[in-house]
């Protein structure tokens, strides 16, 4: 696609584009292709030497159980906030979707949790279900629970998969409603004439037609789970008790952190980037479908 | 679909509320807590109504900060998230705006090439490759400064795919039309374009503001002095580990303060959020 009309200048257009990319490329490039060779890069205890070492700090990563332990603990945290996430925030369009008397009220009162920020997430989850003092926490003792997720690794990884769908849900919603109210009522009423009942026509009608926009939320919430529970996690647990919370974003950052090992951190992002350039990818193939329906 | 039409509404109202109840449960009790003593807090004594303290903690969470030793008054933290969302909205909006321009209007050497050049970068948050850029903002004397704050996290594509979208469905006549009145590619740009364009950046300053307002992982790693931190950095630093220091009052109030500017926004400019966040995602 492209302008039928335009301009003619040999050096404007370069000045134009120039900011962005001399930004793009020393604050993107630069530090993506650094990652790239440190990965192949072994460095001495000391720091004196660096050799070049092919695959070697990819295969020490993949060795180590505690890598493999966070891949798999990353996609369950995700596909478990997802669909926590996804299955309340499609309850809640549906039921908004419907004319109903202050309709628009509803849409305020549950989107705006799309502004807070993940570490704020974290503060507010770890003060109702802190162990001592979470006033949640008293009614889950009440109940002979032994609730205590800072020593606990499951009730630990419970809490950031709920209170990070909970953060989610708002974004979901308004997408599940946009996707909702984009249905033609036609479809649904003919459905209706048919006879199909309320829950067979969502399941029939309703859900198929929306099966672009679940899937489009599903690779978001993916990546979201990939990435911006980072505050979460560092606020509340900092990846504790043990490992039961450290994903692989949050591995990344401790063991850089640590500054031990530059080539293992390196690899780790490098192997982040590919993940990340899968999903993206999934995504824009769908969305090319979408396109041409 | 009239089958007991009135029962369904009176459970989507119900189911609804009781959203509402879940997402608004956890800011109700930061902001209950923000109002009562610490010491009651502590002994898990903490009352699900508000307390008599609202004045006393505001005050000192904004103008002094916990009484631990990083004491930094959260004003101060505020005005430096201020600065950062600003920088980071606001030149992302400027860079793209202009280089979308450059794109759609001109033919020049190098144009796709240069196009797929940023257009990559919407692939890979700052979380990836966070070791490496510290390094180049370390290098380049950008730690603890507003523009190692910012520049890093104004890399990205998404606002220069935005306005190229929209620049081609600019219709070509009014580009015939402004240049028989004698307009330069600088006077189209800011006479016709520019005020085309004021809803879609209106939209996606919304959408930035909060994204660079929430930004944590970054500031977290190039921020060493107290006095540059943001405010969500802060919050963190007054979560101590030994859970008698943490002064649960003031965490809250920063808390509070913390989602005050974003959550206004959000409702505020409700029509501008909705349309940024589906026009950013396409």
């Amino acid at each position: 696609m492209q302008k039928q009309s335009i301009f003619q200048s040999k050096l404007l257009p370069y000045a134009l584009v120039a900011p962005q990319l001399a930004i793009v490329l020393i604050f993107f490039y630069w530090p993506a292709l650094q990652a790239v060779i440190q990965s192949f890069l072994l460095q001495d205890a000391f720091g004196l030497s660096t050799s070049f070492v092919w695959f070697e700090n990819y295969v020490e990563l993949f060795k180590e159980p505690a890598y493999f332990e966070a891949i798999v603990r990353t996609f369950a945290f995700s596909f478990a906030i997802a669909l926590s996430s996804l299955s309340l925030a499609l309850l809640l369009a549906v039921m908004a979707d419907k004319p109903l008397r202050g309709g628009t009220v509803y849409r305020t009162l549950l989107i705006w949790p799309y502004a807070v920020a993940p570490p704020v997430v974290g503060v507010l989850w770890i003060f109702m279900l802190h162990p001592s003092l979470g006033v949640l926490s008293r009614y889950l003792r009440g109940m002979g629970i032994d609730w205590n997720p800072l020593l606990d690794g499951n009730q630990a990884a419970l809490l950031i998969i709920l209170s990070a769908a909970w953060k989610q849900i708002s974004y979901n919603f308004l997408f599940f409603l946009a996707g909702l109210q984009s249905i033609p009522k036609s479809v649904l009423e003919a459905a209706a004439i048919d006879g199909a009942r309320p829950m067979r026509r969502f399941w029939t009608v309703t859900f198929p037609l929306l099966s672009p926009t679940i899937f489009f939320l599903l690779v978001v919430n993916i990546v979201y789970a990939f990435f911006d529970t980072f505050g979460i996690i560092d606020t509340m647990t900092r990846g504790g008790p043990g490992k039961s919370t450290e994903t692989l974003v949050y591995k990344v950052y401790t063991d850089g952190l640590l500054g031990g090992n530059l080539g293992s951190s390196a690899a780790q992002s490098v192997i982040l980037m590919i993940m990340v350039i899968v999903l993206t990818g999934i995504q824009f193939r769908f969305v090319e479908r979408k396109v041409t329906y | 679909m009239v089958e007991q039409e009135g029962i369904r509404r009176y459970v989507a109202h119900v189911i609804l509320w009781i959203g509402i109840a879940i997402v608004a449960f956890p800011v109700y009790l930061a902001i209950v807590a923000s109002t009562q003593d610490n010491a009651v807090i502590a002994n898990g004594q903490m009352s699900l109504l508000p307390g008599g303290e609202f004045l006393k903690t505001y005050y000192q969470t904004i103008f002094v900060g916990t009484s631990g030793t990083t004491r930094e008054p959260v004003g101060n933290m505020m005005l430096n998230s201020l600065i950062m969302a600003l920088m980071i909205a606001l030149g992302k909006i400027a860079i793209s705006i202009i280089s979308a321009y450059a794109i759609v209007y001109f033919r020049f050497p190098f144009r796709m090439p240069i196009f797929w050049i940023i257009f990559i970068t919407l692939m890979l948050p700052v979380e990836v490759r966070i070791y490496p850029t510290y390094k180049i903002v370390a290098d380049l004397h950008m730690l603890d400064s507003y523009a190692g704050l910012s520049l890093p996290l104004i890399a990205s594509a998404t606002a220069t795919l935005l306005f190229r979208q929209f620049f081609m469905t600019v219709p070509d006549e009014l580009l015939e039309a402004s240049r028989i009145d004698g307009a330069g590619p600088f006077r189209f740009f800011w006479d016709t374009l520019l005020p085309l364009s004021r809803t879609n950046m209106a939209a996606l300053f919304v959408i930035l503001f909060i994204l660079g307002w929430n930004q944590y992982l970054w500031p977290l790693l190039i921020t060493t002095r107290d006095d540059m931190q943001t405010i969500q950095i802060g919050i963190r630093k007054m979560i101590t580990t030994t859970d008698a220091l943490t002064e649960w009052p003031v965490v809250m109030a920063t808390a509070v303060l913390a989602m005050l500017p974003p959550v206004f926004v959000v409702i505020a400019m409700q029509k501008l959020f909705v349309r940024g966040l589906v026009e950013t995602e396409k």
